[in-house]
């Protein structure tokens, strides 16, 4: 069952990096980095039980996953709260001071 | 190495990639954004369904109430706050989109490629504590990982205050 699940991270994983190239809404493109995230949790916990070794480690690995991917959206909302006042829009590609 | 029997692991498996891939792709492919939200949580629903499947009780539920619940909700309230009326901007150019797609295309073929070559060990002994996985963890959180652990909560706090500073409106 490991290289169907390893796949099954893969997939989400291209996914979600697909999403977070593609997308212009910028929430969209938090939410796709999550994605990521969560694919690699989702590996994290199946070499857990599938691995050479199976340890409890890999699943305590995804809990600091997931605590660090909390407060990274929290700080991201955050953030995009405060550019959307600062300049009224939610689109990635708008945010071009620095490099013009 | 693709060669199943079917067992009812791998049914439930089955189900709940389908409902994983569907909502990935519909979370690519919807034009509103808070419908994108709602597949998303449909998505890390069945990431937990399948952590419940490898063993992971504890994780499972600490990602439907973290993921499922409060980063869903929290991408909700940004939308609300941000301008959400204007759904749907227009995609990027096409050429860009192309090259992204066949670039992470390549990047899933290459890990399809790698996970189909590696032959993975034979699981090894059981693991322990598999019937009581919550005191298992909470036994590991405290004994092994103590220092990692206090270090994220207080990494938990710093963000959060920070996060708050940041929203804040500026005073003016």
């Amino acid at each position: 069952m490991l290289p169907s699940y390893l796949t099954m991270a893969a997939i989400l994983f291209c996914i979600g990096l697909y999403g977070a190239l593609v997308k212009r809404n910028a929430i969209v493109v938090l939410l796709s980095i999550e994605l990521m995230l969560s694919a690699v949790n989702l590996n994290l916990i199946a070499f857990s039980k599938y691995g050479a070794v199976p340890a409890l480690t890999g699943q305590i690995f995804a809990l600091f996953t997931i605590t660090v991917a909390a407060a990274e959206a929290a700080i991201g909302v955050a953030i995009l709260i405060a550019l959307f006042r600062a300049r009224g829009t939610i689109h990635v590609d708008e945010y071009d001071e620095m490099r013009r | 190495m693709f060669t199943f029997d079917f067992t009812g692991e791998f049914a439930a498996f089955f189900i709940l990639s389908a409902v994983m891939i569907c909502g990935a792709v519909l979370m690519i492919s919807l034009e509103k954004v808070v419908h994108m939200v709602i597949s998303m949580a449909a998505v890390f629903l069945g990431l937990g369904g399948m952590f419940v499947l490898l063993e992971a009780e504890f994780v499972a539920f600490v990602q439907v109430l973290i993921y499922a619940g409060a980063v869903s909700i929290l991408m909700i309230f940004g939308i609300m706050m941000t301008r959400h009326q204007a759904s749907a901007p227009q995609p990027r150019g096409k050429t860009f989109e192309a090259l992204a797609a066949i670039g992470v295309l390549c990047l899933f073929g290459i890990m399809f490629y790698a996970i189909r070559q590696t032959s993975f060990p034979e699981r090894g002994a059981l693991m322990e504590a598999g019937e009581d996985n919550t005191m298992a963890i909470g036994e590991l959180l405290y004994t092994g990982y103590v220092i990692p652990f206090e270090l994220l909560s207080v990494l938990l706090t710093v963000a959060f205050i920070g996060a708050i500073v940041i929203a804040k409106k500026e005073a003016d």
